[in-house]
């Protein structure tokens, strides 16, 4: 059982600040670190595995540093995000090179492949693996001596459906066994699917923690903006104020739409439809204004 | 000191590649210029000793140097592999002295073994020139590996800079500018080889102005490189 604590950690590179003041304490089980991209948690990530010195405070596993500190890496397995990898070696000579690096044999770098699933394409070269594949070995390799704390940066980025679920199975396997697992990603579905504890970074800064349940609600409860544009907008704006699930409405006389604001997301996405049908009104253009993953996020700093 | 698993993913590495192929190149030309030269001219040690020292020891062995010494750890840095030896509970000094050592056996079985050989192409080993400037070219590759490696753990572009340094230093100003002869590798090593042979071997530095600088370079190089690494930052892609 290893706890990974973050204490005041900030880092910035020239005048860029890319984590700002971060603190949070990673336990047993899966934790999901999610934000958009550019949001510093691949800078995080790197100094939680002891690759980047924060530029002030402190990140510890079970009391010990990460950064500087070879021997920690006894109980640290890291899954990078970057797909180089001794591509010239077959899986199992990487893996097996993985093993012999923590003072293990060939059983090990066995008991590893055979956890991922690899052993049928382990005497093939990597470079002929597919991402898939690859990630998996990468996992055998992070898993060879057997961590407390696992480190996976992004690691489902561009895993078709199936890889990804086998990899969630592992996954929450490892967190189940009381290994501390923490992996990356900006998609808010896959967090939600694996971590039982999640934590959100947006801006380099500590947005959110909770479990997903809290998370969920803070995005999903922020008001939604839409643009609409219609046959007839006025009469189709008087009739959407006067519903409790929009809390305004902008005439835009140069778009030539509306810009809604809905607060009640569910009750207003039924609403708009039945609205226009009411009034024989037709809906041209119906798009989500705000829906990009930066101004999702940015509702959570502000929670 | 020296781990075995990070010394055979370096030779795989450095040999598995094209880069295998930039390696045999210059040693094959060697051959070559020797075998032609020796069918034109005859035997003649002025002349052996004027290929081995201006092409051989003043070219080849810097630019084997760079490809081995740069190539052991800089593309790894590069893409990032390196991380997979730097998560581990290695010793970051041992990393960098097995890759050391891994750099200069290369250096040497590409540089000085052809080295010896075109010497015996050229005059038979007349007046130990063979022998001189193989023993020269085998310390030259503990001094250009060193160095090379270093510049590989600090520097994106070490290839770049390498060759600037073996071609436009060593080649040129070491043979032009005296004061820069004091500075250079190659020289040191001509000091160790005039030892051996005498007078067709000349130097510009004393054998043991020569000697000490060759310890320094290779040892502070290699202390550097493994400080280097403690602290490498690897960049996210972000």
């Amino acid at each position: 059982m290893s706890t990974l604590t973050i204490d005041h950690v900030s880092r910035w590179f020239g005048n860029v600040v890319a984590v700002n003041d971060i603190t949070m304490t990673i336990g047993p089980g899966v934790t999901g670190l999610l934000g958009p991209n550019g949001a510093g948690k691949s800078t995080l990530i790197n100094m939680m595995g002891g690759f980047l010195a924060p530029s002030t405070g402190s990140v510890t596993l079970d009391g010990r540093p990460t950064w500087r500190n070879e021997e920690i890496y006894q109980h640290i397995g890291i899954v990078p995000e970057r797909e180089a990898m001794y591509d010239f070696l077959t899986g199992r000579e990487f893996v097996v090179a993985n093993a012999e690096l923590h003072g293990l044999g060939d059983r090990a770098a066995h008991r590893a492949l055979a956890t991922v699933e690899m052993e049928y394409a382990q005497d093939r070269k990597i470079s002929t693996y597919s991402k898939g594949m690859r990630q998996r070995v990468k996992m055998a390799s992070a898993l060879v001596h057997d961590p407390s704390l696992l480190l996976l940066d992004e690691p489902f980025n561009g895993m078709d459906p199936r890889q990804r679920m086998q990899l969630m199975d592992l996954l929450r396997r490892m967190g189940d066994e009381g290994r501390t697992v923490l992996f990356s990603s900006h998609i808010l579905e896959e967090v939600e699917q694996l971590a039982s504890h999640i934590e959100v970074i947006v801006a380099g800064r500590h947005a959110a923690s909770g479990d997903f349940r809290r998370i969920r609600r803070l995005m999903t409860d922020r008001p939604h903006r839409y643009l609409v544009r219609s046959s007839d907008d006025r009469v189709l704006a008087a009739a959407l104020i006067a519903d409790p699930s929009t809390s305004g409405i902008e005439v835009d006389l140069q778009e030539g739409a509306l810009h809604i604001q809905a607060i009640d997301f569910p009750r207003f996405t039924a609403l708009l439809p039945r609205v226009a049908r009411e009034h024989g009104i037709r809906l041209l253009t119906v798009s989500p204004s705000d829906e990009s993953l930066e101004s999702v996020f940015s509702y959570l700093v502000a929670a | 000191m020296y781990d075995p698993t990070v010394a055979r993913l370096t030779y795989r590495g450095l040999l598995g590649r094209r880069r295998a192929l930039i390696l045999g190149a210059l040693p094959v030309l060697l051959i070559v210029i020797s075998v032609a030269v020796r069918g034109f001219t005859g035997a003649d040690d002025q002349v052996a000793a004027d290929v081995l020292g201006g092409f051989a020891l003043a070219t080849m062995v810097p630019i084997i140097g760079v490809i081995a010494g740069t190539g052991a750890i800089g593309p790894e840095i590069d893409d990032g592999s390196v991380v997979y030896l730097l998560a581990k509970p290695v010793k970051r000094p041992t990393i960098i002295f097995t890759k050391l050592i891994v750099a200069v056996a290369v250096t040497m079985a590409f540089s000085a073994v052809p080295t010896f050989l075109a010497g015996m192409i050229l005059n038979g080993n007349g007046q130990q020139i063979a022998v001189a400037y193989t023993v020269a070219a085998l310390v030259a590759s503990i001094a250009y590996a060193a160095l090379f490696l270093l510049l590989g753990t600090i520097t994106r572009h070490a290839v770049v800079f390498g060759l600037v340094y073996a071609l436009v230093w060593e080649a040129l100003f070491g043979t032009l500018v005296s004061g820069a002869k004091t500075l250079s590798v190659q020289q040191w090593s001509l000091a160790v080889g005039h030892k051996v042979s005498g007078d067709l071997v000349t130097s510009d530095v004393s054998l043991a102005t020569g000697t000490v600088l060759l310890v320094v370079v290779t040892v502070a190089a290699t202390w550097f490189a493994g400080q280097k690494l403690r602290t490498l930052t690897l960049a996210g892609e972000e």
